[in-house]
C-alpha cells in the first residue's frame, strides 16, 4: 500500500504545477523583495545598492512613522470591536435568538461579502455634509446639534473607517464565534445552571473560558487583516485629510507605484510583514502563558 | 444582556411564586413582556445592518434635483433607471464587469485545479518531506501580498503581459493557492483513507483514484473554498489597483474607485447606481449561497 501511494510520477504530476507556480510566483519574489530593500531606483532608472540605508531612512521619516501609527491604531481598535461586537452578536444568537437566529446571522453578515470600495463610497455619502447631506448629519441635526463634517478631520475619517469596518465585518466574526459557542456541550451549561450560575456569571465563568482558543484565534485572523488595511481607508478619503490615515500599506503602494522607488517599498512591506508576525507571536505568547498560569 | 438577564429572572421568580393561581394566557404574556427587549435590540440591530443599504438602493432611483433639494431619507418619486443607464454607459460598468469576470473565474479555477491536486498529493499521498512542505505553504498564508508586488510587477515589465489581464491571474492565483492548498488538504484528511486504499486493492492506480474518487469527493469542499476566493478575488483592490495600467483593464472595484474621482460631488445619482449594482448583484449570489458562504468564510479563515 505504501509503495502504491508513494508512486513519485504520481506525485510530480499531482504536486509539480503547484509547487511550480508557488516558487515561482511567491518564494522567489519574497526573497526578491527580501533583497530589493537594500537597494534605491527602479527598473528604469536602474537600482543602486545602499545596504541598510532603507531602514535608517524608515525610522527617521515621518511620513512612514505616521503610516505606521495609523495602522497599529487602526488595527488595533478594528480588532477590539470586531471581537467585542462578534462575540455579543454570537452570545445573541446562541443564548438569546436560539433556534430564530438564522435570519438575524445572515443579514448581519451580508455585508461582508461587499466590496470595501462599495462599502466606502456609501459611507462616504452617508456622513456627507453640504448640498446633498447624508442621514448621520440629519439625525444630528434632528437632535439640534451642527452638521459635522467628519472626512475633514483625522479622528473623524478614522472614526468613519472603523464604523464602515465593522459595520461590514461584526456579522462575520460573530458567525465565527458562533460556531464556536455551538461546539460548547450543553451538558456544561446545564449543569453550571443548576449550580446556579445565570446570565451574566454564566458567560464570566463558564462560557466565555471555554471559547478562549476560538477568540484567541479570531484575535489573530482580525489583526493579521487589519494590519493590512488598504482599500477602506484609500477609498474613503484616500488616505487623508492629507497623508494622516493613510497606513503602512497605502504608503508602501505609493513610495513603490507612484514614485517609483521600488527599494524603499519593498522596506515598508518588509515592515508589514514583520509587524503582522509581531502582533502574532504576541498574542501566542500572552495566551499560552496566561494558559501555563 | 444585563438588563434582559436581570428581567428574565424577575419574571422567572415572579411567575414561581404565584406559578399555582397564574393562568396559563398570563404566563404568555409574560413571555412576551421578557422578550420585548430582545425585539428592540434585533430591531435595531437590522436597520443598522439594513438601512445603508436601502438607501443606497433608493438613492440610485433619485435624479440630481432630488438628490439636492429633498431630504436624504425621503423616497424617490419615481423609479427611473437612468442613473443605471448612465452608469453602463459612460462609467464604463459594463467593461468593469467584464474584466471582474474575466479575471475572477480564470483565478479561481486555477486555483481549485491546482490546489486539489496538491492537496490530494500532500495528505494522501506519503513521501518524505510532505509536513515540511506543508508548513512552507502554510507560511505563504502569512506573508502580505505586499511583499510579492514590488518584483511581480518587474517580472510582468519584463515579458510585457503588462498591458493584458494575466498579471492580475497569476497575482490572485499565487496569492490563493496557500489558503486553497491548505484547505483542501485539510478536507482529504478527514476523508477515511480506507477509501483511497480499497481502489488500489481494486487494481485504481494513486492517479486514477485522484480523478475518480479524490475529485468527486471533494465536490462540496471545491465549492466552498471557490466562493472564499472568489470573494477575496471579486472584492480585491491592491492587485487591481496595482497591475491597472489602463483604464480598460479597471476590474469593478478600480472602476468604482475613479467613478468617485470622476463624479465625485457632481453626479450623485450614477455613484449611487453603480454602488447599487454591486449590492444587488452579490445579494442574489448571497440569497443563494448563503449557508456555504457563511460556512466557507469561516472555515477559511480560522484554518488559515
Amino acid at each position: 500500500m505504501k509503495r502504491v501511494f508513494g508512486d513519485r510520477k504520481t506525485i510530480a504530476i499531482l504536486l509539480g504545477p503547484t509547487l511550480i507556480v508557488y516558487v515561482l510566483l511567491k518564494l522567489v519574489p519574497v526573497c526578491w523583495s527580501l533583497g530589493l530593500s537594500f537597494f534605491t531606483g527602479n527598473t528604469l532608472s536602474g537600482f543602486t545598492f545602499i545596504g541598510f540605508a532603507n531602514f535608517v531612512k524608515f525610522v527617521g521619516d515621518p511620513a512612514a512613522v505616521q503610516s505606521l501609527i495609523v495602522s497599529i491604531v487602526f488595527a488595533v481598535l478594528a480588532t477590539v470591536g470586531q471581537i467585542v461586537l462578534g462575540y455579543l452578536l454570537a452570545l445573541l444568537y446562541v443564548f438569546v435568538l436560539r433556534k430564530g437566529s438564522a435570519f438575524v446571522r445572515t443579514a448581519v453578515f451580508f455585508p461582508m461579502v461587499l466590496p470595501t470600495v462599495a462599502v466606502a463610497l456609501l459611507f462616504r455619502n452617508f456622513v456627507s455634509v453640504g448640498a446633498n447631506q447624508g442621514p448621520i448629519n440629519d439625525i444630528i441635526n434632528f437632535f439640534g446639534g451642527k452638521s459635522v463634517e467628519f472626512l475633514a478631520s483625522t479622528i473623524g475619517t478614522m472614526g468613519v473607517a472603523l464604523a464602515m469596518t465593522l459595520w461590514s465585518s461584526m456579522g462575520f466574526y460573530a458567525v465565527l464565534l458562533y460556531t464556536g459557542l455551538l461546539d460548547i456541550p450543553d451538558e456544561i451549561i446545564e449543569s453550571a445552571r443548576l449550580d446556579g450560575a445565570n446570565g451574566p456569571r454564566l458567560v464570566r465563568h463558564i462560557v466565555l473560558p471555554l471559547s478562549m482558543p476560538i477568540l484567541l484565534s479570531s484575535v489573530i485572523f482580525s489583526l493579521n487583516s487589519t494590519l493590512k488595511v488598504f482599500d477602506s481607508l484609500l477609498a474613503l478619503n484616500n488616505g487623508g485629510p492629507g497623508t494622516s490615515t493613510s497606513p503602512l500599506t497605502l504608503y508602501m503602494y505609493r513610495t513603490a507605484f507612484d514614485y517609483g522607488d521600488y527599494g524603499y517599498g519593498s522596506t515598508i512591506a518588509l515592515v508589514l510583514t514583520l509587524l503582522c508576525l509581531a502582533f502574532t507571536l504576541t498574542v501566542f505568547r500572552s495566551s499560552s502563558r496566561k494558559a501555563d498560569a | 444582556m444585563p438588563e434582559m438577564t436581570s428581567t428574565q429572572q424577575l419574571v422567572a421568580t415572579n411567575t414561581a411564586g404565584r406559578s399555582r393561581v397564574r393562568t396559563t394566557a398570563s404566563r404568555r404574556a409574560a413571555r412576551i413582556l421578557r422578550r420585548i427587549p430582545v425585539w428592540v435590540l434585533v430591531a435595531v440591530l437590522l436597520i443598522v445592518v439594513l438601512y445603508p443599504q436601502f438607501w443606497v438602493l433608493m438613492g440610485s432611483f433619485k435624479s440630481q434635483t432630488e438628490f439636492l433639494s429633498s431630504p436624504t431619507w425621503s423616497l424617490p418619486t419615481h423609479f427611473d433607471l437612468s442613473n443605471y443607464v448612465e452608469a453602463f454607459t459612460r462609467g464604463n460598468v459594463a467593461v468593469n464587469y467584464r474584466n471582474s469576470i474575466l479575471v475572477t473565474i480564470p483565478s479561481v479555477a486555477l486555483m481549485i485545479a491546482l490546489g486539489v491536486a496538491a492537496g490530494y498529493a500532500l495528505e494522501i499521498m506519503i513521501w518524505r518531506g510532505q509536513k515540511a512542505l506543508l508548513l512552507l505553504i502554510l507560511g505563504g498564508i502569512m506573508v502580505p501580498g505586499q511583499m510579492i508586488l514590488v518584483p511581480l510587477f518587474i517580472v510582468y515589465f519584463k515579458i510585457g503581459i503588462t498591458g493584458s489581464l494575466l498579471p492580475m491571474i497569476l497575482t490572485y492565483t499565487v496569492m490563493g493557492l496557500p489558503l486553497t492548498t491548505f484547505l483542501m488538504a485539510a478536507y482529504f484528511r478527514s476523508v477515511p483513507r480506507e477509501l483511497f486504499e480499497a481502489a488500489t486493492v481494486d487494481g485504481c492506480g494513486p492517479l486514477k483514484s485522484f480523478f475518480l474518487i479524490g475529485f468527486p469527493l471533494m465536490r462540496n469542499a471545491i465549492l466552498t473554498v471557490a466562493l472564499v476566493e472568489f470573494f477575496s478575488v471579486w472584492n480585491d483592490l491592491l492587485v487591481a489597483l496595482t497591475f491597472t495600467t489602463d483604464p480598460s483593464l479597471a476590474t469593478i472595484q478600480v472602476g468604482l474607485l475613479s467613478l468617485n474621482d470622476q463624479y465625485g460631488s457632481t453626479q450623485y445619482g450614477p455613484l449611487f447606481a453603480a454602488v447599487s449594482i454591486n449590492i444587488i448583484v452579490l445579494m442574489i449570489v448571497f440569497i443563494f449561497l448563503n449557508k456555504k458562504i457563511m460556512a466557507g468564510l469561516a472555515a477559511g479563515s480560522l484554518k488559515g
